[in-house]
């Protein structure tokens, strides 16, 4: 008996520390309806009604590709885009108020264009001028240590360090603060009297790459930074002619670092999407490795066979909403149809590259369905507001229960608090978000969560009356409370069951926290309750009479 | 301290008067939301969750009154409605219109706050929260909505079907169907807005009370099991249902208590969601006690359970006949 008790416990103390784990370390997701932001859904438009099934689900499988490029520009943390049945995108965009913004980026028509890869000699020589207009432009305030830094090398004309260099070299890390500030300071002006030359806050943050001329690698860490200095006008106004910096769309992991590459193209782009026909994803016939297989129109055709035949070993970026997604070399004249190796990348991969092209070849115009938006205030007052609602509504609880089975009811409290730390342990867990109906449902579960502990408890209360000496009581009233317990929870369970898959956003939250409770007040009504109980009994006579 | 014990009330004796205020309270009920139907438009007032249209909730300046901002809205979208929302200065905003955006189209939401804060100027006016659903959206969220509350009927008939028998599940589902009837009733006479929220409280509804109806649904299948042999089956329900009296109760309670915290201090959003939950746990728990359990006494009685209990095959069989000859 001590031993299972033994054994009980542990479990109990086990579950209670996963549970706390998970609330500590995944934290309670909140939903847009409580932390604000904006929930959109989106089909694709299909005015005359003539798209076969298989044309809308291609459209809505190019629109998502393109939503998912363009994420960093919603700019906030956690953006969801997930597709929603067959023809339907859900975004949703955490704490933005800017609905018009938002809207646009999700509307705007994606734009796929070809450009090469050239001028990263010119752009190197350029540096120099960059790096002063940036300074005349801002000032010296606000720019990390190593813009001051002097180059290794004595030719200056741009960045000399290898990576490793960098990676194991020391490195301004108040970068992030130094943003700040620099942005806030970007209305004070240039100072003259600073020994330009050797201020370098561009070029001491591009790193050479090793595999072309023409592109360089940034931290990730400063790829904000960076992008701050290149759309200063001064220094957009400082760029040599002919050329185009384009980022690529993923960062690139190298030596425990992540990087992104940002591109040297060749300004204007030489062909746009328009002269795409389709692009599909597939294997080599004779390297069996995933490649891509595109199509152009005559006219682009025409281009591509041109630029193709002029270029052979250098490379071609392929730009989706200014974004480079892949940048193969040409390795021989290519005129209506070609490939893209992907040099063993997964058929994953082409797939999505294949997307990228089709998006651009064929746009998939959105029309927005549903919106539903809730300001920052509101939410902050829904939490608060719950939090009152749920304080009282549990001290009631606890008030009945204690009045009601005295010690038993202090022990089905104990069970409770179990009961509210696995709940949200388990949402916590299950990366479940917290809406303002999970919030009601939690409350309503907590009320709902005492019911199987009053049904054995009054069935001990029965056995008691029939004269049998407590620990035979407490044993028969859990036993026969359990047929109504199971049948009563499961039920309970189908509809929280329904009710997930019928709802979207807040109701689906509601649906979790009701089947995560149903779930949680089992096992605390059922297990925890009865070890309380064992240790309840083991401390006293078998005949001293029960408090319940 | 206890209560209800040793009950011994004459629930069953007296089921004729609690089934028929049960029936007339329905009636009336269903007679009113008829009468809705040709006086109003429609039986439920439906939010834009199930319309379409664009819900607006607003914090206007001092001084601004359901009136006047009904005006200004009304100069954007001609059907405006608007109504006051829990605080003072607050106002719910509700046009039909819903303009299914393409690119660079302005949506009716943003117009009209452009047009109060035309008049308000710009401070003045705070967005609390915007709704915007198309007309198709609307109409399959109500298709979704009465296809996710008739299944959870079937598979709850289908659940007690394989746990207790099928007339436990067909009793079950009257006095669920009961419930429902008055919650919606409640819903649609006070002109409640149907949200998506509503639905999940009717669904909630439907596992609470279900919930009570098997408890005493169990006590009678045990004592029938126990006492089958000696007690009329009038007596034996009865006495299951007094058993559970206290438990009923006091669970009652407990779950009154919780929503009555979130009733008074949850806020005006979630208020009329716990507003419809107290109503449903009120009219649930009547109703395993005064309509499950007649529900299942006049199933008995019309289909009576064989008493010469060969093996469950042959009364299976044999029940299955007995409902196609009264079918």
């Amino acid at each position: 008996m001590l031993g299972s008790l033994k054994g009980r416990i542990a479990v109990i103390l086990l579950t209670l520390v996963v549970a706390g784990w998970y609330i500590f370390s995944n934290g309670l997701k909140l939903g847009l309806d409580l932390q604000g932001g904006m929930h959109l859904k989106v089909e694709v438009a299909d005015p005359d009604g003539t798209m076969t099934p298989e044309a809308m689900a291609d459209a809505t499988d190019r629109a998502l590709q393109v939503l998912r490029t363009r994420i960093d520009q919603f700019g906030v943390e956690e953006p969801l885009i997930q597709k929603s049945g067959d023809r339907r995108i859900i975004v949703e965009l955490p704490g933005v108020d800017d609905e018009e913004r938002a809207k646009d980026i999700i509307q705007r028509a994606a734009f796929l264009e070809f450009r090469l890869l050239s001028g990263g000699r010119q752009f190197r020589e350029a540096l120099p001028r960059i790096d002063r207009a940036i300074v005349a432009a801002i000032g010296t305030e606000g720019l990390p240590e190593s813009a001051f830094q002097t180059p290794d090398s004595g030719t200056g004309t741009g960045p000399q360090e290898s990576i490793a260099d960098l990676v194991f070299g020391n490195r301004g890390d108040t970068a992030a603060q130094a943003a700040d500030s620099a942005a806030a300071d970007s209305g004070s002006v240039a100072a003259d009297d600073e020994p330009e030359s050797n201020i370098r806050p561009l070029s001491s943050l591009l790193l050479a790459s090793a595999g072309s001329e023409h592109e360089f690698l940034v931290l990730q860490s400063d790829v904000e930074r960076v992008r701050y200095y290149l759309d200063l006008p001064e220094v957009q106004a400082a760029l040599p002619r002919g050329i185009a910096l384009r980022w690529h769309t993923q960062p690139t992991s190298m030596a425990a670092q992540l990087y992104r590459v940002l591109y040297v193209l060749e300004d204007p782009a030489f062909m746009s999407g328009e002269d795409l026909v389709d692009a599909t994803a597939g294997r080599s016939q004779q390297t069996n490795e995933a490649i891509v297989m595109f199509e152009l129109n005559r006219r682009g055709g025409r281009t591509f066979e041109q630029v193709t035949g002029r270029n052979i070993g250098e490379r071609i970026a392929i730009v989706l909403d200014g974004q480079v997604h892949s940048a193969p070399v040409v390795n021989g004249r290519i005129g209506q149809r070609g490939e893209i190796q992907l040099g063993g990348a997964p058929l994953e991969e082409a797939r999505d590259l294949a997307l990228v092209l089709r998006a651009g070849a064929l746009p998939a115009p959105l029309e927005i369905i549903e919106e539903r938006s809730v300001g920052p205030s509101l939410g902050q007052d829904s939490i608060d507001r719950g939090r009152i609602a749920g304080i009282i509504g549990l001290a009631l609880v606890l008030v009945i229960m204690a009045a009601y089975y005295r010690v038993a009811g202090i022990l089905a409290i104990g069970a409770l608090f179990v009961y509210v730390v696995i709940l949200l342990g388990g949402l916590a867990g299950f990366n479940a978000t917290l809406t303002l109906p999970g919030i009601a449902g939690l409350i309503l579960s907590i009320g709902m969560a005492v019911d199987a502990n009053v049904l054995i408890f009054e069935r001990i209360r029965e056995e008691l009356a029939a004269g049998r000496v407590p620990r035979i009581a407490v044993e028969e009233g859990f036993k026969n409370a359990m047929s109504a317990i199971v049948d009563s929870n499961l039920t309970t369970l189908a509809t929280a069951l329904i009710l997930f898959n019928f709802g979207t956003g807040p109701v689906r939250g509601f649906a979790v926290v009701l089947s995560i409770g149903i779930i949680a007040s089992f096992f605390s009504a059922v297990y925890v309750t009865r070890t309380l109980f064992m240790i309840y009994l083991e401390r006293r006579r078998s005949t001293a009479p029960l408090s319940i | 301290m206890r209560i209800f014990a040793n009950a011994n009330y004459d629930f069953i004796g007296r089921r004729g008067l609690f089934v028929k205020v049960s029936v007339a309270v329905c009636a009336a009920l269903v007679v009113g939301m008829i009468a809705l139907q040709f006086s109003a438009g429609s039986w439920m007032n439906y939010g834009v969750d199930f319309t379409g249209g664009t819900m607006v909730q607003v914090i206007a300046p001092q001084g601004a009154t359901a009136e006047s901002i009904r005006e200004i809205a009304s100069r954007v979208s001609p059907g405006a409605t608007v109504s006051r929302f829990g605080a003072e200065s607050e106002f719910l905003i509700r046009v039909p219109e819903f303009v299914e955006e393409g690119a660079g189209e302005e949506s009716v939401a943003n117009e009209i706050v452009a047009a109060l804060q035309a008049e308000y100027g710009g401070d003045g006016v705070q967005v609390v929260r915007t709704e915007a659903v198309g007309a198709r959206v609307g109409s399959e969220l109500q298709r979704q909505a009465a296809f996710a509350i008739l299944l959870s009927f079937a598979v709850t008939l289908l659940y007690l079907a394989f746990r207790f028998e099928w007339r436990f599940g067909v009793a079950a589902i009257v006095s669920t169907f009961h419930d429902i009837l008055v919650v919606l009733g409640v819903i649609s006479i006070l002109r409640l807005e149907v949200s998506l929220t509503t639905v999940a409280a009717v669904l909630t509804i439907i596992g609470y009370s279900l919930n009570d109806t098997i408890v005493v649904f169990d006590r009678v299948r045990e004592n029938v099991a126990k006492l089958g042999r000696r007690e009329t089956y009038e007596k034996i329900v009865n006495t299951a249902i007094n058993e559970t009296l206290p438990r009923t109760v006091l669970t009652s309670a407990t779950t009154l208590a919780a929503l009555l915290g979130l009733y008074i201090f949850g806020g005006a959003v979630i208020r009329e969601f716990a507003f419809i939950l107290i109503v449903g746990v009120v009219v649930g728990t009547y109703s395993s006690i005064f309509i499950a359990s007649p529900a299942l006494l006049a199933i008995e009685r019309r289909w009576p359970k064989k008493e010469a209990k060969k093996s469950g095959g042959t009364t299976g069989r044999a029940r299955s006949t007995r409902v196609r000859a009264a079918l």
